[in-house]
């Protein structure tokens, strides 16, 4: 079975070339294989297979990786950390969420 | 302390070191193991299904022996222990509130603070005299390698995801390979969440004082008629409308995670909606020709938009068990499906409503 890839173009993983120092920290880490180092610099090879758990920035040691890492893309921190509307509000208390 | 350690099952023996006693572990999941798994599997006692954090030894460790790092949740814990057959090693477990290697990490329990102050607390640097700890790379978004090398001196080395790679990964210089590294989400994977799925949704919609006013209102909905409430047409009625409503708990909670990489789309609220559609689409085929006067018609119809909405609700909460979603996609897919799902469940009730006075 092909890799599962959730939802294209939004995430926010971004990797600077200028900081990289090319130790390979971020390949190591990386649960879906997203980074590759290539002429020294670690390149994205697969942005779209990132699940922005923060590993890779958290383990750079030259802060050339941001990422807005969220606890594992739990549906109930959309739920919880979210500002909603009245309606949605009531939907979620309904199915026992705490809003 | 000591003495409530080993009444632990699974430590067969004490060992002194310059740090004190350690306790001396199976790497053989006995069948009390098995079980505590299981019903963990099922929500029972999950969140106190833990172990003490500290010092632990398998086999006849020595100063020179490799130290594996591991999370206090009992079933992150009999995982590294029943792969470290046949070798010696020391591990040293966190204190991460009985919760998994990953989504500790994710909390930034399984973190650098946590271990740094693990290795002083346990005396770590008296047992061994290499400055090296295996840490499971699912720890790493809470971990920054080069933050404990500066704080406790310690080099971090990122082991294999699944702890059944350990030996191969030792074979290999403690070096992972791209398949060590990288997380599926096989099938088996996706079963072994099941349980969990049906007894949270279980409870939400079939054993709480929600669901009972929910399946309460069913049968009420489905008593009224033109002629007034009848008695028999809410119990038929309603029957099946229990029958659609378990159809799409069936549908959200079970089968979309099961089928996950066969239904279409990428976003978990279409595929859920999909499946609970093709149910829906099923059944409702089967009772048009059964019965067919127009009020059941649009029962059916209404049902078609129930049973889609409310599996696709229950498929999207299931991102958080995924094991490749991001936090953003989560953001933007909620934010489009819910209004959506609202929308199709408040037409699922005016038609319900409906076909019952036509």
């Amino acid at each position: 079975m092909a890799n599962l890839t959730y939802l294209k173009n939004v995430v926010t993983l971004e990797l600077s070339g200028d900081k990289c120092i090319g130790c390979g920290m971020c390949v190591t880490v990386c649960p879906h294989s997203v980074f590759v180092i290539n002429d020294r610099k670690a390149r994205i090879l697969n942005h779209n297979a990132c699940m922005e758990c923060g590993a890779c920035a958290q383990n750079c040691p030259s802060d050339a990786i941001s990422v807005r890492s969220g606890l594992c893309g739990c549906a109930s921190i959309f739920i919880r950390e979210r500002k909603h509307g009245r309606i949605m509000r009531y939907f979620f208390k309904a199915w026992g969420y705490p809003v | 302390m000591e003495k409530q350690l080993f009444k632990e099952h699974w430590i067969t023996d004490y060992m002194g070191t310059e740090a004190g006693k350690v306790p001396v572990v199976k790497t053989t999941l006995q069948l009390k193991d098995q079980l505590g798994s299981w019903k963990a599997r099922w929500g029972i006692n999950r969140m106190g299904y833990a172990v003490e954090p500290g010092l632990y030894a398998v086999g006849s460790p020595d100063s020179q022996t490799p130290v594996f790092v591991s999370a206090n949740y009992k079933m992150s814990f009999d995982a590294l222990r029943r792969s470290l057959k046949n070798i010696s090693a020391w591990i040293l477990v966190l204190d991460t509130k009985g919760i998994n290697v990953w989504c500790a990490a994710g909390k930034g329990t399984f973190g650098t603070d946590e271990i740094v102050n693990r290795i002083e607390k346990t005396n770590l640097s008296k047992v061994v005299s290499h400055r090296t700890i295996i840490v499971p790379q699912l720890g790493a978004p809470g971990v920054s390698a080069h933050k404990v090398k500066e704080q406790s001196g310690y080099r971090v080395v990122y082991g294999p995801v699944r702890a059944s790679d350990i030996l191969q990964f030792m074979d290999n210089n403690l070096k992972t390979t791209v398949e060590m590294r990288e997380v599926k989400f096989s099938f088996f994977d996706r079963l072994v969440l099941t349980p969990i799925e049906i007894m949270s949704w279980g409870r939400r919609m079939f054993w709480s004082k929600r669901a009972l006013i929910i399946i309460a209102m069913l049968f009420l909905v489905a008593g009224l008629d033109r002629r007034g409430f009848l008695i028999d047409k809410a119990l038929r009625l309603g029957l099946q409308g229990i029958v659609m409503y378990s159809a799409a708990f069936l549908c959200g909670a079970i089968f979309t995670p099961l089928l996950l990489p066969w239904l279409p789309g990428r976003a978990f609220s279409i595929k859920g909606a999909f499946l609970g559609f093709l149910v829906a689409l099923g059944i409702g085929w089967y009772r048009w020709n059964a019965a067919a006067s127009f009020g059941i018609k649009i029962n059916i119809l209404a049902w078609l938009f129930l049973v889609s909405a409310i599996s696709s609700f229950i498929a999207v909460t299931f991102v958080g068990a995924s094991t490749y979603t991001s936090i953003s996609g989560v953001f933007k897919e909620m934010t489009r499906a819910v209004p959506l799902q609202i929308v199709m469940i408040i037409v699922g009730i005016l038609l319900l409503i409906t076909g019952q006075f036509v």
